[in-house]
C-alpha cells in the first residue's frame, strides 16, 4: 500500500523532472521565457491518448508526442523568438488560452471538458512503469547535461546574457533560439504522454495555469541554468505538495492554497538564495 | 581596401546622427574615429557591424557589399568588434566567453589573457571581474574571433588609470603587429601617437580625414572639440 504509493509519487516525479528541465532548457539556459510551456506538455499527453485509444501502438504514440509537440514548438518559435522578452512571454502566455479554447471546444477530437478516459497503460505492472518513466527521464538528463555543456549549449547561454555580442561573434542567434524551443517542446511532449499514460486520462486541465505555476515553482526554486536544481526542485515542492494534501482544508480552497504555499517557499528561497537553490543565473 | 563606408546615413526619428559619411580603412593601419559626444562615430559603428541597418549607403569589407547581411554575417566576414558599454556574457566563465568567440584549446586561451594583462583563473566567472577587467576580457574576446578588421568603440572609457595604460600598450602591440583597427577614442595625445588616420565626425558629417599632424592644426576641428 505504502509502496504502491510511492511508485506513483515517483512516476509522476519523473515526467515532472523531464518537464522542468525543459523549460530550464529554454528559459534557464536560453533566457527564452516560454510561458506556453504546458501547451507542448498538454500536446503530448492529448497526441499519445487520441492515437492509442485509436489503437495505435503506444510506442509509435509515445515518440509522435514528442516529435508533435516539437514541429508545433518550433513552427511558432520561428515566427515569434525575434520578439523582446516581454513580447515572446506575452505571446506564449497566449498559446495557452488558444490550446484550452481548441481542446474544449474540438470536441470530435478531444471531446471537450469530458476528456480522454481510457488510455491504455504502457506497462501494466506500475513498479515497471515507474522503471520505464525514470529510464526516459535519465535519457532526457543525460542528454541535456550533454547539449548544455557542449559547444551549443555554451551558445545558448551566450544569448541568454547578451544576445548581441554573440551575434558579432558569428553566432546565428536566432537558428540557436529555434533550436532551444524544438528541443525544450519536444521533451516537453514526451512528457505530456509519460503523463497520460500513467493516469490513463487527459482533459483540458493539462492547460490550467495552476498548473504551471507548480513547475515553474519547481525550476524557479531549484534554479534556473541549473539541470540538478530542476531535479532538487522537483523532489522538493513535490514533497511539498503531497504533504498539503494531509493538510484539512475545503476541497474547493486546496489549489488557492497550494499556489500560495508554493509562492510563499518561492520567496523565502530566493530571500536566502536569490538564484535559486543551485541556480547559476538572476532570476 | 579592408573598409570602405560610401554615402552611410542614418536617421533617428528627426536626428540624422550620421549623414552621408564616406571614408576608408586602409589595411595594416590605424584609423581612428573621432568628433565630440553625440557626432555619430557609435551609430557608424553599429552600422557598419550590421546592428543598425543604414537609411543608405553601401559599404565593403575587402571589397566585399556588407551592409545587407546579418551581423552574425558581417562577424563571420571578418569583422571582430567592442562596445562602447561593455557586453561580457556575465553568468558564464572567462572560458566560456573566449569559447564563443573561437573554440582553441586552453593554452591559448592563458597566453592571451596574460598578452591582455588579464590574470584571473579561466573559471572565473565574469559577472566577479572589474569593469576595468571586462573590457579586457571583452577585448580578448574580440582578439580571438577570427576577423581581418578590429573595430573598437573608446576601449580605455571608464576604467581605472593602470587598466588605461594597459589598453594603451596592448594597442600599440596591435600596431607593431600590423594589425588593420578602427579606433573610436577620446584621448586626444594617445590618437595623435598611435593612429595612421584620423577622421574627425562632427553632427553624422565627416569634418576631416588625414594625418594626425594635419588634424591637430585644422581649425575647424579645433572648433568642432572646442565650441565656437
Ligand atoms: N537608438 C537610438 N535611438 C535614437 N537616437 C539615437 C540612437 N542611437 C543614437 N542616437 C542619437 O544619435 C546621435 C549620435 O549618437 P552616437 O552615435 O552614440 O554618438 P557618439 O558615439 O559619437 O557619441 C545622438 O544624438 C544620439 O542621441
Ligand atoms: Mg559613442
Amino acid at each position: 500500500m505504502i509502496l504502491d504509493y510511492f511508485v506513483i509519487l515517483m512516476t509522476s516525479l519523473a515526467f515532472y523532472t523531464i518537464l522542468v528541465l525543459a523549460l530550464n532548457l529554454a528559459v534557464g539556459f536560453t533566457g527564452l521565457i516560454n510561458l506556453g510551456h504546458m501547451v507542448f506538455f498538454g500536446i503530448g499527453a492529448y497526441t499519445s491518448a487520441i492515437l492509442t485509444t485509436h489503437g495505435i501502438p503506444w510506442y509509435f504514440a509515445f515518440i509522435l508526442a514528442g516529435l508533435l509537440a516539437s514541429v508545433l514548438g518550433t513552427l511558432i518559435a520561428a515566427i515569434t523568438v525575434r520578439l523582446k522578452g516581454e513580447y515572446f512571454a506575452m505571446v506564449t502566455l497566449g498559446l495557452v488560452f488558444i490550446a484550452t479554447a481548441i481542446s474544449r471546444n474540438w470536441i470530435s477530437l478531444t471531446r471537450g471538458a469530458l476528456g480522454i478516459p481510457g488510455v491504455p497503460d504502457i506497462i501494466r505492472d506500475n513498479f515497471y512503469y515507474m522503471i520505464f518513466s525514470w529510464a526516459v527521464a535519465g535519457l532526457c538528463i543525460l542528454f541535456l547535461y550533454k547539449l548544455t555543456n557542449s559547444e551549443t549549449g555554451k551558445v545558448l547561454q551566450a544569448i541568454r546574457d547578451d544576445e548581441t555580442a554573440a551575434a558579432i561573434l558569428g553566432k546565428n542567434t536566432y537558428f540557436y533560439k529555434v533550436l532551444s524551443i524544438a528541443i525544450s517542446t519536444f521533451f516537453a511532449g514526451i512528457a505530456g504522454s509519460l503523463f497520460a499514460h500513467h493516469i490513463n486520462f487527459v482533459d483540458p486541465s493539462v492547460f490550467d495555469l495552476e498548473f504551471f505555476i507548480f513547475v515553474i515553482s519547481m525550476l524557479i526554486a531549484g534554479g534556473l541554468a541549473s539541470l540538478k536544481g530542476s531535479i532538487v526542485g522537483v523532489f522538493g515542492l513535490s514533497i511539498v505538495s503531497e504533504a498539503m494534501r494531509y493538510i484539512v482544508v475545503s476541497p474547493s480552497l486546496i489549489g488557492a492554497v497550494r499556489d500560495i504555499v508554493y509562492v510563499v517557499i518561492l520567496i523565502i528561497i530566493l530571500i536566502y538564495k536569490p538564484k535559486g537553490i543551485f541556480g547559476k543565473v538572476d532570476v | 581596401m579592408m573598409l570602405s563606408v560610401k554615402n552611410i546615413s542614418k536617421n533617428f526619428g528627426g536626428i540624422k546622427a550620421v549623414d552621408g559619411c564616406s571614408f576608408e580603412v586602409k589595411e595594416n593601419t590605424i584609423t581612428s574615429l573621432i568628433g565630440p559626444n553625440g557626432a555619430g562615430k557609435t551609430t557608424l559603428f553599429n552600422v557598419i557591424s550590421g546592428l543598425t541597418a543604414p537609411d543608405s549607403g553601401t559599404i565593403k569589407l575587402l571589397n566585399k557589399k556588407i551592409n545587407n547581411l546579418p551581423p552574425y554575417k558581417i562577424a563571420q566576414a571578418g569583422i571582430s568588434r567592442t562596445f562602447q558599454l561593455t557586453k561580457v556574457f556575465k553568468n558564464m566563465s572567462i572560458k566560456d566567453n573566449l569559447l564563443i568567440a573561437n573554440n582553441t584549446g586552453e593554452d591559448k586561451m592563458k597566453k592571451l589573457l596574460e598578452s591582455v594583462y588579464l590574470q584571473k583563473p579561466l573559471n572565473t566567472t565574469a559577472s566577479e571581474l572589474s569593469y576595468g577587467q571586462q573590457r579586457l576580457l571583452e577585448l580578448a574576446r574580440a582578439l580571438l574571433k577570427p576577423h581581418s578588421l578590429l573595430m573598437l568603440d573608446e576601449p580605455t572609457a571608464g576604467v581605472n588609470p593602470r587598466i588605461r595604460q594597459e589598453l594603451k600598450s596592448i594597442l600599440k602591440r596591435l600596431r607593431k603587429d600590423g594589425k588593420t583597427i578602427l579606433l573610436i577614442e577620446h584621448d586626444m595625445d594617445f590618437v595623435m601617437d598611435i593612429s595612421d588616420f584620423v577622421v574627425v565626425l562632427n553632427e553624422g558629417k565627416v569634418l576631416k580625414i588625414g594625418k594626425p599632424k594635419d588634424i591637430a592644426k585644422d581649425k575647424r576641428v579645433l572648433e568642432a572639440y572646442l565650441g565656437k
